[in-house]
């Protein structure tokens, strides 16, 4: 049980009774705080994409209608609970938990606050603290595209099928992109444990990620983190005008909340780890008041989750979505090549300047050739060699677009 | 205009909407002021003297566009006669499920027996309670339109009936200035002519003053009344909303 102490203090003195309260105390106070805030970030959402839209708004239920979320998730629990006559019975009714589970999971590795010692035992705020840390959080991200692409496939439904392809595919695109920057990150702070990479950023708003790293990384996990969460403008997952209402176009009553649930709870918990990783977590200036020094740590954290919450709505409002080939082109030719550019100098230049500079060098050379190739792709495509003819040119009867048998003399 | 900066101009403009007001409003607790000319539910006006106007000539069965008017004249009994004239409207039947409130009876009607209020808020259970007959159309012994259980009158909706006549009124010349040529009503009189008219506007008589002051910034420059203009406005408008002890110097 030695590793286990290495990675929290709480189990120091061993598993005793007392430790084995203080952790079922601190997974029931983190699941309520994180349904609240979900009830809260339904209700705030709506709220503010209304203000930027000179709406009004909920405003019928509680001050503010901020108790909308729960009249919405009490009419859904009565309602009646469909499952399409074509849909996969078990798979349909599995999928929901699949993205909730994940959803509630990933939660769990973000620090909330610093240590408290309480009785002589030393309570990390964070209701774990694994010592693969990080990838716990990729790892989730992947088990929660499982539930979208099993909820469109099980729904024996064609545009819900649609989104299911077109979730796992932007997964696939965006996973590595996401993977390499948290690379970057892992590089930097030597370990994979959330609660060290915080702690590696405790010293200062210089020592954040987002400025000891360059602006880059950031810039480009947040991206790749929207496309994984399927928010705007990367919602081709669910996107309306075009897939109805995607993968949970069959779902209605409980499942759909569920779905719903899980949606906004990853905007949370997204929100929470790109604070974490990148804006010091629970770091922040905490102001000389006795006995009241662990609860500035939390309130900053949860300023800085709010903020990055609301720049997602923010998106919302003021982006129009991508389309989808879009999307596929920002991932593949845009996002990986430069993170992975990015990761190689940071690496580079932690082992000495000189290395940076090479790498640099080695990396605007790539660069380089990289948009020359795009360029002769992009330019290949719409020419008269392209394998496919374009769209809008169709063969007439007596007109040949391309002879085979041409081809087939040359060799 | 097409700098780099430009994308985040969707960015700036949706922020600066936080603090723009609403154009919503939170309906069945508020509502916006009606247009003077608004057209609702119909009413069968009288004259001063409480005869009803309609003569059941059928013009107004005829002009519309979608028969929902079901007209049947009779001659005045000589001991008691409902109308001034030769005859008048024995039956008078309007189907709410067909009427498009297109106003073309009471454009039709000769002797403006029939108007339009500024009520649209009514609602039916079944077909047959669709069918407003003179029960429900005739004004009543002061010259309003009867407020029927499930219509939801508003304040100044009753005192507005005909805006739309009055104001196009004779031969739809809106630049009319002079006697009117419309007849009096039950417990109104003659009404004043509806602003827009003429130069000689008299919002308070016609009720489109609230209207004014409700949506002042989408008139002309040269209609806004002088009190909501310009920075007097914007000071006058910050008085109205102080308490009221601080209020001494008004009226």
């Amino acid at each position: 049980m030695t590793w286990l102490a290495n990675v929290d203090p709480l189990f120091i003195h061993g598993t005793t009774g007392v430790v084995i309260l203080i952790v079922i105390i601190k997974v029931i106070v983190g699941f309520a705080a994180l349904m609240g805030a979900v009830t809260l970030m339904i209700w705030f959402e709506r709220k503010a994409i209304s203000d930027m839209q000179s709406r009004i708004g909920p405003q019928r239920w509680g001050p503010f209608g901020i108790l909308q979320t729960l009249a919405d998730g009490i009419k859904l629990f009565f309602k009646e609970d469909l499952i399409p006559a074509e849909a996969d019975r078990f798979v349909f009714k599995l999928a929901p938990y699949l993205a909730l589970v994940p959803a509630l999971i990933t939660f769990s590795i973000v620090p909330i606050g610093g240590t408290l010692t309480i009785g002589g035992h030393q309570v990390m705020l964070q209701i774990a603290n694994p010592p693969m840390g990080i990838l716990v959080m990729l790892a989730m991200s992947g088990i929660s595209v499982y539930g979208v692409m099993l909820a469109g496939w099980a729904s024996g439904s064609k545009y819900p099928l649609l989104s299911s392809v077109r979730a796992s595919a932007s997964m696939i695109s965006y996973e590595a992109a996401l993977g390499i920057t948290i690379v970057t990150i892992v590089l930097v702070t030597g370990s994979l444990s959330t609660h060290d990479i915080v702690t590696s950023q405790a010293h200062g708003i210089w020592h954040w990620n987002v400025i000891r790293l360059g602006v880059v990384p950031f810039v480009i996990f947040w991206m790749a983190i929207t496309a994984e969460l399927g928010r705007p403008p990367f919602d081709v997952v669910e996107s309306d005008s075009e897939l109805v209402g995607g993968f949970n176009t069959e779902y209605s009553a409980l499942r759909f909340a569920l779905f719903y649930l899980a949606e906004f709870m990853n905007t949370i918990t997204m929100s929470a780890i790109i604070v974490t990783l990148f804006f010091g977590g629970p770091a922040g200036w905490i102001p000389p008041v006795a006995h009241l020094k662990w609860v500035f740590p939390i309130i900053w954290f949860v300023l800085k989750t709010v903020f990055f919450c609301f720049c997602y709505i923010w998106f919302r409002a003021a982006l129009p979505r991508f389309r989808y080939d879009q999307v596929m082109d920002l991932g593949w030719k845009r996002l990986i090549p430069l993170s992975l550019g990015w990761m190689l100098i940071v690496a580079g230049f932690l082992v000495a300047p000189a290395w940076g500079l090479v790498l640099t060098a080695a990396v605007l050379m790539a660069s380089l050739v990289l948009t020359r190739a795009f360029d002769l792709g992009s330019k290949r495509e719409s020419g008269a060699d392209s394998i496919l003819p374009t769209i809008g040119q169709r063969p007439l009867p007596g007109q040949v677009l391309r002879s085979w048998s041409e081809h087939e003399e040359d060799e | 205009m097409s700098s780099p900066l430009s994308f985040f101009g969707g960015f700036k403009l949706t922020f600066q909407h936080l603090t723009r007001p609403r154009v919503t409003v939170s309906y069945p607790d508020q509502k916006r002021p009606k247009q003077p000319r608004q057209h609702g539910r119909h009413v069968l006006n009288r004259y001063e003297d409480g005869m009803e106007k309609c003569i059941g000539c059928e013009l107004c069965a005829g002009a519309c566009p979608v028969n929902c008017i079901y007209v049947r004249g009779l001659d005045n009994p000589p001991d008691h006669p409902v109308s001034p004239g030769e005859r008048y409207g024995y039956v008078y039947e309007i189907n709410y499920l067909r009427c498009i409130h297109c106003d073309l009876c009471v454009e039709a009607c000769p002797t403006q027996a029939i108007t339009e209020s500024k009520m649209f808020e009514f609602s039916f259970t079944n077909r047959a309670d669709a069918i407003y007959t003179k029960a429900e159309l005739v004004v009543d012994d002061h010259g309003f339109p009867k407020h029927l259980p499930w219509e939801d009158w508003r304040e100044g909706e009753a005192e507005m009936t005909g805006g739309w006549m009055r104001a196009t009124s004779p031969s739809g010349d809106a630049e009319y200035e002079g006697v009117v040529q419309w007849t009096g009503d039950l417990g109104v009189g003659v009404r004043a002519p509806e602003a827009g008219q003429s130069e000689n506007r008299d919002d308070e008589a016609t009720g489109s003053k609230q209207l004014r002051r409700a949506f002042f910034k989408h008139l002309q420059p040269e209609d806004v009344n002088a009190d909501q203009a310009g920075l007097q406005g914007k000071l006058n408008e910050a008085r109205a909303k102080m308490p009221k002890r601080f209020r001494k110097n008004e009226q």
